[in-house]
């Protein structure tokens, strides 16, 4: 596949892991998005960058973020005799209130798991006794298409297709951890593909106001490697904003995705698992596209949310390591999930769980490099 | 967050449509977040629409950059 | 034929059920036999050997024709299969069919066709069936179940707990195509895909393997992919599995799909596909042999059994460090992220 082969070639790796050895400086550092947390595990990384770079996930998993309460909504949504809740496959697992979709599922919900929001634009047209909920889960690389989705639905004259958004924004959430008052992070690996429609200068305010120094990555090891090593750069002669990811993302990013996600779509408050309510870091149907949201509804989660003892939170936050949760492994694992990061396949707790554990110990114990 | 993958534009359709190819998968998506795609273009495809072209020359530089660091290493 | 629908009363074991057999199911099943059809409650067998291999499977693949097979191939396939991972010669298939009220004729037609066609090149008898008729909605079309018989020769012992460390593992070909094929075909997926299922008999394939060297661990993988056996074997053996990511053979449709979806091929559904392992001193003769089979031209070594933690099984990565492979959950959906 071409723009995806040559940049995963195993021969740029071991390059770029001596430069990072050799460089006289330790650091922390956070990758933001979860598709990075799984490439940071699928190859392997973590350990090998050990104990000189440490590697933390931040809250960049859309499914992970997403609040119980919010889960538990979408649960009553579903089941409700007159509508099928079309959804990406990744929230299925979500445990909420009353369990998971896929659970619902079996009790007689319809939920259709979907590819993509037009999907579900089909699925109105060829239910036309339903109402079709699109549950509308993602950062700013899916918003705008779902905003698209909206604005066809309008063009077609579409009466039962719904939104039920729980979108959130990446740079409030950026701000918010930064502003912790246990905020210890070196550098940010910032998310490829929300930069691809936000642009890099979306994230100037990191180095400017706050001094960290952040790199835009793709999602190769050899990219992030790449990110690394400019971050180390960084934190030795001074805090910028790095673009590494430069065959995708531009500085302004993309105009047009923006424009269709900024006409359906206006900021509004919202809650995230771990970061609790950040203001104006999600996203609502604007009042021109009330007719299409499903938020309006009014529907609330069925039960109030019992402490299970999940500390999603504090790991969204790089607080913690999955390993310090008392869930983790225990009672908490991909098959029996408490929490979103551990259902979640891009989850912090999940990619530890597959990637970088062992019973008893972990499978890769930290590479020591030879000297150190 | 956010799997998306490159792919070439194989035909325009109307309504803003295209069929793209990614390693011999054929699909039809939406180009309405996307400016001036041609045929033959590398798009960036997440949940049925392109979100952006990719730049070949950005591209290039980046890979020659990798190989760059790489020769190091058979250096050192 | 062509407007002629199955109907409640063709599963009533009265004259219309027999119409149905005498129309469709006895003549193509006794095109592709050498014996008689006997309408009797049970088939005498007699078998060449008492060390018997005895197993059945349900069939409930939705859509029922895909690229590369259906649902009547994949119901022989699939029995034979299960066979011949103990090292038996399959011999005789039973053939029960759910029908849905409403099932066009020319449906049913095809697929017994298929079934029986797919039994004579496995060298199996379909000795015995069923047929019942459930109201419209009860039944996705059609349901099948196979059971089978097979005899293992004296002496031969094969089955999915035999690894040892030191043991390399074989896979005969490329993993992923027929959940990738079915995939295509079913409706909310709407990519186009040049793969074809890999359903066929592997029972002649194993022969060949076991002429040419010993086996001590041998398990197909089907439902849960190349992952679930691998655990399984790992588990039931009571050793740990290394596998070499870029030994392991994918197609680059499937590679596409799987890309695009946020799937995982170890994941993905097989109907032609099994791993072996096989100790080390007589691998490479029977990579060979299985590579002189035309099931086998694209078999691969893909890892190694070690001692290690029981029923762990990882993947060793280009950089040197290693990843586990989870046993599946039994579900997986596409993403977005």
């Amino acid at each position: 596949m071409k723009y995806v082969d040559e940049f995963r070639s195993p021969q740029f790796l071991k390059g770029q892991l001596e430069k990072i050895a050799e460089f006289p400086l330790s650091a922390r550092f956070m990758e933001v998005c979860g598709t990075h947390t799984m490439a940071i595990s699928k190859a392997g990384l973590r350990p090998l960058l050990a104990p000189k770079i440490e590697l933390v996930s931040g809250p960049g998993c859309p499914v992970c973020v997403t609040s119980a309460v919010d889960i538990g909504r979408a649960l009553a949504l579903a089941e409700m005799p007159d509508v099928i809740l079309a959804t990406f496959g990744d929230m299925m697992r979500v445990p909420g209130p009353k369990g998971t979709l896929s659970q619902a599922v079996s009790r007689g919900a319809a939920v259709q798991v979907v590819y993509s929001p037009i999907d579900a634009l089909e699925l109105a047209v060829s239910h036309p006794d339903k109402k079709v909920v699109f549950l509308g889960v993602g950062f700013e690389t899916t918003a705008p298409t779902v905003a698209a989705a909206v604005m066809m639905a309008e063009e077609r004259g579409l009466e039962n297709f719904y939104v039920l958004s729980l979108h959130k924004l990446v740079p409030p959430a950026l701000k918010a951890l930064v502003e912790m008052e246990e905020f210890s992070i070196d550098g940010f690996i910032l998310p490829g593909h929300v930069s691809a429609i936000i642009g890099s200068q979306a994230y100037a305010f990191l180095p400017e106001d706050y001094g960290v120094p952040c790199v835009v990555a793709g999602f190769e090891a050899a990219d992030i490697l790449l990110a690394i090593y400019e971050l180390m750069v960084m934190c030795r002669d001074g805090a910028g904003l790095g673009v590494e990811y430069s065959r995708i993302v531009r500085a302004e990013g993309n105009r047009k995705a923006l424009e269709v996600m900024h006409r359906v779509f206006e900021p509004a408050d919202a809650d995230w698992r771990g970061l609790g309510v950040i203001p104006g870091s999600g996203l609502q149907l604007r009042e021109e596209y009330c007719a299409y949201d499903a938020g309006a509804w009014g529907v609330t989660s069925p039960e109030p949310i019992k402490d299970s003892g999940c500390r999603c939170g504090d790991i969204l936050c790089g607080k913690i390591r999955p390993s310090d949760c008392p869930l983790f492994a225990r009672s908490c694992t991909p098959d029996e999930p408490f929490g979103p990061c551990m259902v979640s396949t891009e989850g912090t707790c999940a990619s530890y769980y597959l990637y970088d554990y062992a019973e008893g110990e972990g499978i890769n114990p930290p590479h020591q490099h030879g000297g150190e | 967050m956010c799997l998306a993958v490159p792919g070439k534009i194989l035909e325009l359709g109307e309504d803003e449509s295209a069929l793209i190819e990614i390693g011999g998968v054929k699909k039809r998506i939406s180009l309405m977040l996307v400016d001036d795609a041609r045929l033959g273009d590398y798009v960036l495809v997440h949940a049925g629409f392109a979100i952006e072209k990719v730049n070949g020359y950005e591209a290039r530089r980046t890979i020659e950059l990798f190989e760059e660091i790489a020769k190091l290493d058979g250096t050192a | 034929m062509a407007d002629r629908l199955v109907t409640m009363a063709h599963g009533g074991g009265g004259s219309r059920m027999l119409e149905l057999l005498e129309e469709i199911v006895f003549p193509l099943l006794g095109q592709a036999s050498d014996s008689p059809i006997e309408a009797e409650d049970a088939a005498a067998l007699s078998l060449p050997g008492t060390r018997v291999a005895y197993t059945t499977d349900c069939f409930v693949v939705k859509p029922i024709f895909f690229p590369g097979g259906d649902i009547g191939k994949l119901a022989v396939c699939g029995t034979v299969n299960d066979l011949a991972m103990r090292g038996a010669r399959p011999l005789y298939l039973t053939l029960a069919l759910i029908l849905e009220e409403g099932l066009p004729f020319e449906v049913l037609k095809q697929v017994i066709e298929s079934a029986a066609q797919w039994a004579k090149q496995a060298g199996v008898e379909i000795v015995a069936g069923d047929t019942k008729v459930v109201e419209r909605g009860a039944a996705d079309a059609i349901y099948i179940n196979t059971s089978g018989i097979g005899v293992i020769p004296e002496g031969r012992e094969v089955s999915i707990k035999g690894a040892r460390p030191g043991d390399l593992l074989l896979l005969n070909g490329f993993i992923g195509d027929h959940e990738t094929s079915v995939l295509s075909k079913r409706e909310g997926f709407d990519f186009e895909v040049a793969i074809d299922s890999d359903c066929a008999p592997l029972h002649s394939l194993v022969e060949r393997m076991q002429q040419a060297g010993s086996i001590h661990a041998l398990r197909d993988a089907t439902r849960g992919g190349l992952a679930a056996v691998l655990k399984e074997m790992a588990q039931s053996s009571g050793v740990a599995i290394e596998l070499q990511e870029e030994n392991i053979p994918v197609r680059e449709g499937v590679r596409g799909v799987c890309e695009m979806l946020g799937l995982d091929p170890m994941l993905l559904a097989n109907e032609g596909k099994l791993v072996a392992a096989v100790p080390a001193d007589n691998a490479e003769a029977v990579l060979q042999a299985m590579r002189s089979h035309p099931l086998g031209c694209d078999t691969a070594m893909i890892g190694k059994i070690l001692q290690g933690r029981k029923g762990e099984v990882s993947i060793l990565t280009p950089l040197g460090s290693h990843r586990l492979v989870r046993m599946p959950s039994g579900e997986h959906f596409p993403r977005i992220c």
